[in-house]
């Protein structure tokens, strides 16, 4: 199913003939798009963790003030669609936009362009960082704090334990938040068109958009294809054979708190402008619009259908990627092999390519092969399965290497089934992996539009459609209602879930043998006790 | 109630939602089978806000029920293409002719009556007789009334490379899509390097740039510039607030290329179920009342004579269509290098 899109892009491609095809794939247009799109998908996942694992590690590890609070706003700048936020930013930092206005006055009268290269670089990399954050934070909190023990008794500083203990073992963590990031610079398309850079996805668009060149723009969408390919071989060489579970079975505790010392406020600091860019500039924005709108008396344009329908595509798309997801989560971690590798790979395939390219692919595969589903909201979760996979995936797949296989063997030992071990022992354990997943795939869900528009049933309109719909015709004060309900409904889960888990973290130093609450029974289910060090400083 | 408590809850609300939501949402795929008589399917690449309002006068003269799917113009194109003969969509209203012509030549289209294809001017409809446009833009000079009189203003676009405009006098969007959709009509009129030589010659003459038409309409009328190159309804929309808007639309006559028109216009799938309700569908649009809507709501042109339009809008007779074929305006790759090579955008 995965295949799908790749599958159709083969035969628009082969329509055009094959020396239509080798001469748009051998341009020096394409070569040159190609360098760019590739450099822009470094530079943002390069930035990305470069924000996110500092961020990880001062909001589940240190004494930071405010700690959860900045652990569930630095997750949210997810959740605004980039073709709200990069047009907000465009609002805002444009060359006619709001912060020059406010300038002005001060003699500022032109700012530095955000057009091209800088701009989709920064809107990228803001509303992208969390895939990093949210994977590495998970680990954080899941790594085993003996070996930072170990390694603090053998006589290394914190700075050491970090660089040569710590970091290593969030390997894992950082390449699958950074090909998430990768493959969505790859394929997003609201960014590079309003800050105007050159990309594959944006050259796609022109070819279905201007010419309806099919088959020019299977060919570009095979290349990209192709560079996804390249992508997941680094990802799959950075990988290693390295084992990241626990070895024995008291691992699950508390890790330590470091204190920041006079570092603290700068470090809060930090995080109130990298909310303050990523998220108060766009909502701000947004909330102007609407203020404005309101005022001019325009319509407010969200009605509970629009809530209610998005809502249940995104809750349906998000069950049923990760139920897809399990088997090949599973497959790849614990059958490691060609085969796993291929399947898991495979579910990448989608995830790279502008949407509007999945969404025609099943168009053309529902119109012609099950036209009894097509245009229902069957297919439309089909396509959010297709498209966002590999997020569920990376998800899963995360946990499931962090827990110690020999659970399983002792579970087989002692009786039981393989599905009962999978039910009673993997499943606990797993969950907040799954749990995460599924809000992520949710929250990717909500705010997804080329295969909604074109595959949900006829007239079944979601608040994201309905801020396309409002937008194209400039029409901003309209969209505004919308598109803040979209980005508040569709960061709730994530938002409830970061508040979740970091209400387990002990809050500060001084609370080191109590926590907030009763520890869950069902996600340290087999954790020993709640046993927990004294902060080491 | 604790925190930990409302992520269950929440997802158990939304399953309900969902459950609801999917009580009432799902018959939507298959059209017809309806007890209170045939449903028109209509993919609109016209957005909901412009044309709901005439789809609902249409379902309420007739009395035929319709099914609107909303998106971009190419996208539904793109989407009818795949959906090869299983389509079902009945109509196809779109925003532009490329993508009727794109429909027409791939045969995805009825022939339409000839009675009803006469109503329009043959440069606004399809040579295959398959597609109709409705409603046309025209591409203007705006220019503020306080700084110029009409006749200050050249026949020819071309002539706007004059140093009479040199610093900048002039204001361009050269992002914008219906600009570039003049550029890929220039290129065709002028060739290559004609529009090359036009293009370099505004450079030269530094214009001011502008995100979009409505900006360049509102530096017009603030005096910014004296004159730039827009789509026409943009300043019936600023007038229709403020009637006192000092800035006033040129039209460039005898086909010249600087007033290209641009139409929205309306095609039957080839292969439909309801081939009457959707010739019903394309007369009404061609009548009285919906060309009254497009002249006085979106302030587009009616492209049916006779229609009595808004006194301020260019008049239908005046509109002379250079010599290229809509359809064909399709090459926007080519411009946006151009456009790079120059060095404009």
């Amino acid at each position: 199913m995965a295949l799908l899109p790749a599958g159709y892009l083969t035969v628009r491609a082969a329509d055009g003939g094959l020396d239509r095809m080798l001469a748009t794939v051998a341009s020096a247009r394409t070569v040159e798009l190609l360098v760019r799109t590739a450099g822009l998908a470094v530079a943002v996942t390069v930035t990305s963790v470069v924000l996110a694992v500092p961020l990880a590690w001062l909001t589940v590890r240190t004494d930071l003030p405010g700690r959860r609070a900045w652990a569930v706003l630095s997750a949210l700048p997810l959740a605004i669609p980039t073709y709200i936020g990069a047009f907000a930013f465009v609002a805002a930092l444009g060359p006619r936009g709001m912060v020059r206005d406010w300038l002005a006055p001060l003699g500022v009268e032109e700012l530095p362009s955000i057009y091209g290269f800088p701009g989709a670089w920064l809107a990228l990399t803001l509303f992208s960082y969390p895939y990093v954050l949210l994977t590495v934070r998970a680990a954080l909190r899941r790594l085993d704090p003996s070996l930072e023990e170990a390694s603090r008794t053998l006589g290394r500083g914190t700075r050491a334990t970090f660089w040569h203990v710590t970091l290593p073992q969030l390997r894992p963590s950082i390449t699958a938040g950074a090909l998430l990031v990768a493959l969505y610079t790859l394929s997003d398309f609201g960014a590079v068109s309003l800050l105007r850079f050159d990309s594959f996805t944006r050259v796609i668009y022109v070819q279905y958009r201007a010419s309806l060149d099919r088959s020019a723009a299977a060919s570009l969408g095979l290349v990209l294809v192709a560079l996804t390919v390249v992508v997941l071989v680094v990802e799959t060489r950075s990988r290693g054979q390295a084992a990241y579970h626990r070895l024995h079975a008291g691992g699950a505790r508390k890790p330590p708190v470091t204190p920041l010392g006079r570092w603290r406020w700068p470090a809060a600091a930090a995080c109130a402008a990298l909310v303050g860019v990523a998220l108060v500039i766009p909502l701000g924005v947004v909330t102007y619009w609407l203020v404005r709108g309101l005022a001019a008396g325009e319509p407010l344009r969200l009605t509970a259908t629009l809530v209610g329908h998005s809502l249940s595509a995104s809750a349906f798309g998000a069950a049923a990627s990760v139920a897809a997801a399990w088997p090949v989560a599973v497959l790849a971690a614990r059958h490691p092999g060609r085969l796993s590798r291929l399947v898991e790979r495979a579910s990448y395939a989608g995830y790279a390519l502008p949407g509007v390219v999945v969404a025609l692919s099943l168009v053309f595969f529902g119109a012609r092969v099950v036209p009894a589903v097509y245009q229902t909201r069957t297919i439309l979760v089909l396509a959010y399965v297709v498209l966002f996979l590999p997020q569920a995936v990376g998800a899963i797949r995360a946990s499931l290497l962090q827990v110690n296989p020999s659970l399983e063997e002792a579970s087989r030992l002692l009786g039981r089934s393989k599905l009962a071990t999978m039910w009673s022992v993997v499943l606990p354990l797993v969950r907040p992996g799954a749990l995460a997943g599924s809000a992520l795939v949710f929250l990717t869900c909500m705010k997804e539009l080329p295969a909604t528009l074109l595959l949900a049933p006829t007239g079944y309109q979601t608040l994201a459609t309905q801020v396309w719909n409002a937008s194209s015709e400039a029409f901003f004060g309209r969209a505004a209602a919308p598109a803040l309900a979209l980005v508040l409904l569709s960061a709730l889960p994530m938002a409830l879930l970061v508040l979740r888990e970091s209400e387990r973290e002990p809050a500060a130093p001084a609370t080191g043998t109590t926590g907030p609450g009763a520890p869950e029974p069902d996600e340290e289910a087999l954790a020993a006790s709640g046993w927990r060090p004294a902060p080491v400083s | 109630m604790t925190r930990r408590h409302l992520l269950p809850i929440l997802v158990s609300a939304t399953m309900l939602l969902a459950a609801c939501g999917g009580s009432g949402g799902d018959g939507g795929g298959d059209a017809g089978g309806g007890e209170a008589g045939p449903t028109l399917t209509i993919y609109s690449g016209r957005s909901e806000e412009l044309v709901r309002p005439i789809i609902e006068q249409f379902e309420g003269e007739t009395g035929i029920r319709t099914q609107v799917r909303y998106g971009a113009t190419a996208e539904m194109a793109g989407a009818i293409l795949e959906e090869g003969d299983n389509s079902p969509a009945d109509v196809f209203f779109a925003q532009d002719a490329g993508a009727l012509g794109a429909l027409s030549s791939e045969g995805r289209f009825a022939a339409l009556d000839p009675g009803t294809l006469d109503k329009v001017d043959p440069q606004f409809r399809s040579v295959n007789g398959d597609w109709l446009g409705v409603s046309g833009r025209a591409r203007v000079a705006v220019y503020n009334t306080a700084a110029l009189n009409e006749s200050a203003l050249p026949d020819s676009i071309l002539d706007f490379t004059a140093d009479r405009w040199k610093g900048g006098k002039l204001g361009w969007a050269p992002t914008n899509g219906s600009f570039q959709a003049f550029v890929t009509a220039l290129r065709v009129t002028e060739g290559e390097e004609g529009a090359r030589a036009w293009l370099e010659g505004i450079k030269a003459n530094d214009p001011k740039v502008y995100e979009n038409n409505i900006a360049i309409v509102e530096a017009a009328g603030a005096g910014e510039i004296q004159a730039g190159f827009v789509n026409h309804y943009y300043l019936h929309r600023v007038k229709a607030e403020n009637p006192d808007f000092p800035a006033a639309n040129h039209l460039f006559p005898n086909g010249d290329v600087g007033s290209l028109v641009n139409v929205a216009g309306v095609g039957v799938l080839e292969g439909t179920e309801q081939p009457d309700e959707a010739r019903r569908f394309v007369e009404f649009l061609l009548s009285e009342p919906a060309q009254q809507y497009f002249a006085s709501e979106t302030f587009e042109i009616p492209l049916v004579d006779g229609v009595a339009a808004d006194p301020t809008l260019p008049p239908l007779e005046t509109l002379q269509q250079p010599d290229i074929d809509l359809a064909q305006l399709d090459d926007l790759e080519g411009t946006l290098r151009l456009l790079t090579e120059v060095g404009v955008i």
